[in-house]
């Protein structure tokens, strides 16, 4: 009695000041559409999952890594010495490629429910920008080991800003350090990768979060052309979120058995005079472009077809980022079914470049 | 990577047959499940922020420390030195005798220093004074004296072990 009269005196005075209560109201009424294709929407819940699991991982690795020329040092007693440490690092590798795949997934079922049109421009935008920073989020971490693969990593994919015309040369040697990767280019890419990434990516991530709240889930072009009585949804609270949860879980155990059975491997420490292994190649979700640069690159010979495949490569992504212009409302009529067919083909150049690039590793 | 979810019997009700026992047989169950899962996360997260502790101890159980040369020491002087992870000092007394410590106060546990002018150990933190032969705490805040460990000089090196 007396507890409940305490309990409901403290919640008072801190909605009072807070107006927890008008956001319980919010949480309440709020609904989730429910139809056949309903499964596509817990892949932004996943991606976010994941994100969070790369900010505990990541702090945990933070606490033994040391950047700069200790850092093979470091990771190494992570892998080999601390009691758990190659579990904590198999998870943190792992979690970031399962991380990027659920994030390609809810972007392509965010094009194909053609999400991104009014009034979701914005969530489409900043998606984008997230996707962006993942990847260099992606390509910042994997040279912190500083093991050979990192290193060659990096020094190929270091080709790509330095071919940008007229200030290339200068941009890569800035992200890099000089005009080698050294102890210098890891010690900057951990300042990217830990401080300037995360500063950027979690506040436009909250962006990104507080659109959905504010315009709910887009439903898909099939949906929208039923009568409102005959579309079905479900309490955000708590049915929804108890499902979102479960796919969490899930996500969890899968992340489990993978870092745990198939343990992320250690290279040999990078030495700058040592050749490239044999078989190297950039992880999968770096594949894809690469291969279309170098097919453009068979295509257009010379530096001049470089500059073309590059600027051609950049047109593809600008139009993607802009298609919410292009098809901006379910009026859009031939635009919309053109702008699916133009999906189609990402998904298409995607998957064949990607089986291309692993087919062509020597 | 959970427990199991098997649980002992529970408490039989005589209310409504069945009802209320499969609900509170899941919530148990649930709730043994829950905390497994919580504890197969927990476990490798406490083990790995501990491991630089649990080095340490595997350190600290060190029996012996063997200080080359340092029979060399002039009489009137201190060495500092570590035994295991902990700084500890061997003092040769200007009447000769070796005598070797724990370098560490056992008020709030700053490193000492020798000071061969009064011959005693002072810790600079809170004024602690301890005696230079038998490590006993003569005054100031130090509730014990400094452990003594036993010597041997050998003509190559000097032997520090724990008595």
């Amino acid at each position: 009695m007396i507890t409940k009269t305490i309990s409901t005196n403290v919640y008072d005075w801190v909605d009072e000041r807070l107006g927890i209560s008008g956001l319980a109201a919010f949480a309440r009424k709020k609904t989730v559409p429910v139809h056949a294709q309903s499964f596509w929407y817990y892949w932004g819940g996943i991606s976010l999952f994941l994100f969070l699991v790369q900010c505990f991982t990541g702090v945990l690795l933070l606490v033994y890594y040391r950047p700069g020329a200790d850092a093979y040092e470091s990771v190494r007693q992570i892998t080999f010495v601390m009691k758990f440490g190659w579990l904590i690092r198999s998870a943190h590798s792992w979690s970031a490629n399962l991380m990027m795949f659920s994030i390609l997934v809810h972007m392509f079922s965010v094009f194909f429910m053609k999400a991104y049109r009014k009034p979701r421009e914005f969530g489409w935008l900043s998606g984008m920008v997230l996707l962006g920073l993942a990847s260099v989020f992606g390509f910042s971490g994997y040279l912190l080991p500083m093991d050979e693969l990192s290193y060659f990593a990096t020094k190929v994919g270091l080709q790509i800003p330095a071919a940008i015309p007229l200030i290339g040369p200068t941009v890569a040697a800035l992200l890099r350090g000089g005009p080698d990767v050294t102890e210098f280019t890891v010690q900057r890419f951990f300042a990217l990768h830990v401080v300037v990434l995360p500063a950027l990516f979690v506040p436009l991530l909250g962006f990104h979060l507080w659109l959905v709240q504010k315009h709910g889930n887009a439903v898909p072009p099939s949906e929208e052309l039923k009568p409102a009585r005959e579309r079905k949804s479900m309490p955000f609270m708590p049915n929804f979120l108890r499902k979102d949860l479960a796919m969490w879980i899930i996500a969890l155990n899968i992340l489990a058995l993978l870092a745990s059975v198939f343990p992320w491997q250690l290279g040999k420490a990078y030495d700058s005079l040592s050749p490239a292994p044999l078989g190297i190649h950039p992880e999968w979700y770096f594949m894809s472009p690469f291969e279309m640069l170098k097919l453009l690159g068979k295509v257009l010979p010379g530096e001049s077809g470089e500059i073309a495949g590059l600027m051609l490569f950049t047109l593809g992504i600008a139009l993607w980022i802009l298609i919410p212009f292009y098809d901006p409302d379910k009026e859009s009529g031939r635009r919309g079914r053109n702008a699916h067919y133009f999906g189609l083909l990402a998904v298409f150049a995607l998957l064949a470049t990607t089986v291309i690039g692993y087919w062509t590793i020597r | 990577m959970s427990q199991g979810t098997i649980i002992g019997p529970i408490e039989e009700k005589q209310l409504e047959p069945g009802e209320p026992r499969t609900r509170r047989f899941f919530l148990a169950a649930a709730g043994v499940a829950g905390f497994g899962y919580a504890a197969a996360l927990a476990y490798p997260i406490y083990r790995y922020l501990a491991s630089p502790n649990e080095m340490a101890l595997a350190e600290a159980a060190v029996k012996e420390v063997t200080l080359k040369d340092a029979q060399k020491l002039p009489a009137g002087s201190v060495l500092m030195f570590k035994f295991g992870p902990r700084p500890a000092m061997l003092i040769h007394h200007a009447n000769g005798q070796w005598i070797a410590m724990t370098a560490v106060c056992t008020h709030l546990g700053c490193t000492v220093q020798y000071e061969p002018g009064p011959d005693r150990i002072h810790c600079a933190c809170h004024g602690g004074v301890y005696n230079a032969y038998t490590g006993a705490n003569v005054s100031g805040p130090p509730p014990r004296p400094l452990q003594l460990f036993k010597v041997a000089v050998t003509p190559a090196a000097v032997e520090v072990s724990r008595v």
